[in-house]
C-alpha cells in the first residue's frame, strides 16, 4: 500500500545544492589536509608529489610516542571509570522507584554537557590548584584521568540509559519469575542485553577524552603533553607536513571508534 | 460476531440446576485468595484495581478471569505471580500466605502475554533458566529441557535463538520455559492474544493438553469469552475491580448472576416486564403485551416490580402466526452466518431488536422475509431475571 507522502523535504527547490554545500563545508578541509599528509613538499600550502615519508617521520618522532602513550593512558583510564560509573548511574536511575530528586540527579550528571567547556576547564584547573596548595596533593597525570573521568561520564551514560530505557521490563520480570534473584536476574539478562549500550558508551567517552583540548590544556602539567596539545604545539611553529600526517593518525583512529560505536548502536536496534 | 459451541465438552463439575443449588465439589485450594484489595495511585489520584477480591482455585484446574480491558484481572494475576503486592488481603499457595513474597520466591511461573523471551539465550537455554536459577544439577536440568521440548514438539528448534523462531513457537517456547521448573501453579496472561485465528484454535487445544498432562493448576487471564467458555474448567467473570460470578462456563452462559455477566458473556436479549408472583426461585413476569413468562432469578437476589428478563438468541424461536408466540414483533433484518441465521425482531412494544438465532440445517421448514408479522417463542427456562 501506496502511503500517501506529505511532504518529501528532498521536493525542495534547491535541497540538492543546500545539501551539497554543507558537505563541501564540512569535509573539503577535512580532506585536504588528508591529503597534504602526503606532500613530498615541506610545505603545507605547496604540493608537490606524493610521499608516505611523513608518516614514517611521525612514527619515528619521541615526542608523539610520549604524547600518544600520554593519551591512550588518560584516555583508556578515563573510559573504563567514567563508563563504570554512568552505568552504575543509569541502573540507579531507570531501575527504581521514582524518588525525589531523581530529575535534579540526572540533570547533574549531565550538567558537563551543558557548562561551556571552559567553565568546567577553569573550575578544575582552580579545583586542583586548591588542593595542591592546601594540602599539597598533585596526582600528577592523575589529575587529567580525573578530570576526563568526570567529563566522560555523561557521554557514557546517554547510550546507556537509552538502552536501559528501551529494554523490556517484562524480561526482568521474567526472570525474577524464573526464581533469579535480583543479582542473578541482573547478571544473566540485563546485563548482557546492556552490553551494547556499554559498549557504544564507551566509545563516546573514549572519543570523547582522547580528542580532548581545552580541559586537558589548562590542567596539563609539564611532561603530560597529550596528542591534541602535541598537535597545537606543533602549529605554532612552522608546520611540515608531518602535522598533518600526525592529524590524520588521529582521525583514523576517532572514525574507528566512531563507526564502532555506530555499528553496536545499530546491531542493537534490530 | 459472537458464535457460542454449545457441545458436550462443556464440564458441568458444578453449579445449579434449574435453580437448585448443587454444591462445589471440595477439592483442595491451589490458591485462596482472600480479602485482596490493591490500590494505584495516592490522594486523590487513588484508583482501585481490585476491590477486595475473594476466590477459590482449585488444585488441577483450569481457572480463567474473564474481564474487559481494565476489569483488574491482570493486576489480580501480577498479585499472585508478586510483581505487585496487595494493598490488604492475604493470597494463600496450599494454606501459605505468599502475598509478601518476592517472585522470586514463590513456587508459581508466568507465560507472558508478550512472552518475553530471553532474546541472548537460545531456545534450550530459555526453557532451562527456571532450573539453573533453583539450583539444579545440570544432568537433570538437561532431561527436563529434552522432556520439555518434547511436550512442546519443539526438539528440532531447541539451539535456535528466540529471534529466529515464528509467534506460535515463541509462545510454545513460553510454556515450555514456564513449565520446566514444575510450578504448583501457572499463570497465563492472554498468551494468545498474539496469535492468528488459526494458530490460537490450535493452541487453546494444546494448553488444554498442556494442562491434562502436566496436572498443574492454569490460571488464565482473558478478555475473550469464547476463548473462556471453550477452555476453562471455571471462570471468573470481572468488571471495575470486583469479581461478579464464579462458575461453569454452563453456570456463566446459562445462569448469569448479573446483568453484566450476561452482556458480556455471549449475545443476550433484554426484555423489560413486571413481577406479578415469585416463589422458589422463579417469578412470573408480564410483559407490557400482557403475557407471561415464568423466569428463574439468581440466589440471593430479590426480584419486585419493573425487571428486566435476558434470553439468550438461540433459546428464542420464530413462529409464523404472531398469535402463537409469547411475544410478537416485525422481521426488520435477517443475516446469515452461515453455521445460523440471526433474526431482528422489532417488538410490536418498541425497544431494542430482539434476535433470535436458528441453527442453519439442510432443510429449513419455514422461511421468513423482512416486514412480516410473526411470533417469538421461548424455550422452557430460557428466561432470566437479572440484578442490573
Amino acid at each position: 500500500m501506496a502511503e500517501p507522502r506529505v511532504m518529501d523535504i528532498k521536493d525542495q527547490p534547491g535541497f540538492r545544492t543546500i545539501a551539497i554545500i554543507c558537505l563541501l563545508v564540512l569535509y573539503v578541509p577535512v580532506l585536504i589536509l588528508m591529503i597534504f599528509s602526503l606532500n613530498s613538499g615541506s610545505l603545507v600550502t605547496h604540493w608537490e608529489g606524493v610521499t608516505l615519508g611523513w608518516y614514517g617521520t611521525a612514527f619515528l618522532n619521541e615526542e608523539f610516542h610520549a604524547a600518544a602513550r600520554n593519551t591512550l593512558i588518560i584516555s583508556v583510564t578515563a573510559t573504563i571509570v567514567s563508563t563504570i560509573c554512568a552505568t552504575l548511574a543509569a541502573i540507579g536511575m531507570t531501575r527504581v522507584k521514582p524518588w525525589r530528586g531523581l530529575a535534579a540527579a540526572f540533570m547533574v550528571i549531565n550538567l558537563p554537557l551543558m557548562v561551556p567547556e571552559i567553565i568546567t576547564a577553569v573550575a578544575t584547573l582552580s579545583f586542583f590548584a586548591l588542593i595542591a596548595g592546601v594540602f599539597g596533593l598533585n596526582f600528577g597525570i592523575g589529575n587529567l584521568i580525573l578530570a576526563h573521568t568526570v567529563f566522560c561520564i555523561p557521554f557514557a551514560y546517554m547510550p546507556i540509559r537509552a538502552r536501559l530505557e528501551d529494554m523490556d521490563l517484562t524480561l526482568e520480570y521474567a526472570a525474577a519469575d524464573l526464581y533469579a534473584t535480583p543479582w542473578n536476574a541482573f547478571r544473566r539478562i540485563t546485563l548482557p542485553l546492556l552490553v551494547p549500550g556499554i559498549m557504544s558508551g564507551a566509545a563516546l567517552a573514549f572519543i570523547v577524552s582522547f580528542d580532548d583540548f581545552t580541559i586537558t590544556q589548562l590542567v596539563a602539567g609539564p611532561g603530560q603533553t597529550t596528542l591534541p596539545l602535541y598537535i597545537w604545539n606543533q602549529i605554532r611553529r612552522p608546520m611540515t607536513p608531518e602535522i598533518n600526517a600526525i592529524s590524520t593518525i588521529l582521525l583514523m583512529v576517532s572514525i574507528l571508534f566512531v563507526s564502532v560505536s555506530f555499528l553496536i548502536a545499530r546491531r542493537r536496534a534490530k | 460476531m459472537v458464535t457460542i459451541k454449545t457441545g458436550t465438552h462443556l464440564p458441568t463439575r458444578a453449579g445449579s440446576l434449574n435453580g437448585v443449588i448443587v454444591p462445589e465439589q471440595p477439592g483442595k485450594n491451589a490458591i485462596e485468595v482472600r480479602g485482596v484489595r490493591k490500590v494505584f495511585g495516592t490522594g486523590e489520584n487513588q484508583v482501585a484495581a481490585l476491590d477486595t477480591v475473594s476466590v477459590s482455585i482449585r488444585e488441577n484446574e483450569f481457572f480463567t478471569l474473564l474481564g474487559p480491558s481494565g476489569c483488574g484481572k491482570t493486576t489480580l494475576l501480577r498479585l499472585i505471580a508478586g510483581f505487585d503486592f496487595p494493598t490488604a488481603g492475604e493470597i494463600l499457595l496450599h494454606g501459605q500466605d505468599i502475598a509478601p513474597l518476592p517472585p522470586f520466591k514463590r513456587p508459581v511461573n508466568t507465560v507472558f502475554q508478550s512472552y518475553a523471551l530471553f532474546p541472548h539465550m537460545t531456545v534450550a537455554q530459555n526453557i532451562g533458566f527456571g532450573l539453573e536459577m533453583l539450583g539444579k544439577p545440570k544432568a537433570e536440568i538437561e532431561a527436563r529441557v529434552a522432556q520439555m521440548l518434547k511436550l512442546v514438539k519443539m526438539e528440532a528448534l531447541k539451539a535456535r535463538r528466540t529471534s529466529q523462531i515464528s509467534g506460535g513457537q515463541q509462545q510454545r517456547v513460553a510454556l515450555a520455559r514456564a513449565l520446566a521448573p514444575q510450578p504448583k501453579v501457572l499463570l497465563l496472561d492472554e498468551p494468545l492474544s498474539a496469535l492468528d485465528y488459526k494458530l490460537r484454535k490450535e493452541m487453546q487445544i494444546e494448553l488444554k493438553r498442556l494442562q491434562h498432562e502436566t496436572g498443574i493448576t492454569f490460571i488464565f487471564v482473558t478478555h475473550d469469552q469464547e476463548e473462556a467458555l471453550t477452555m476453562s474448567d471455571r471462570i471468573a467473570v470481572m468488571s471495575a475491580g470486583k469479581i461478579l460470578q464464579v462458575g461453569t462456563p454452563r453456570d456463566i452462559y446459562d445462569r448469569p448472576a448479573e446483568r453484566f455477566v450476561a452482556d458480556f458473556i455471549g449475545e443476550t436479549n433484554f426484555l423489560p416486564g413486571t413481577v406479578v408472583s415469585k416463589q422458589a426461585g422463579v417469578a412470573t413476569v408480564k410483559f407490557a403485551s400482557s403475557a407471561t413468562i415464568s423466569a428463574g432469578y439468581p440466589e440471593g437476589f430479590d426480584p419486585t416490580g419493573e425487571v428486566t428478563l435476558v434470553v439468550r438468541p438461540e433459546h428464542a424461536d420464530l413462529v409464523p402466526d404472531p398469535a402463537k408466540g409469547t411475544i410478537a414483533g416485525t422481521l426488520s433484518n435477517i443475516v446469515y452466518f452461515g453455521t445460523d441465521t440471526h433474526y431482528h425482531v422489532k417488538l410490536d412494544g418498541g425497544g431494542e431488536n430482539f434476535i433470535v438465532r436458528h441453527q442453519n440445517s439442510r432443510s429449513s421448514a419455514v422461511t421468513y422475509e423482512t416486514g412480516v408479522k410473526v411470533g417469538i417463542q421461548f424455550e422452557e427456562d430460557a428466561a432470566r431475571v437479572l440484578k442490573d
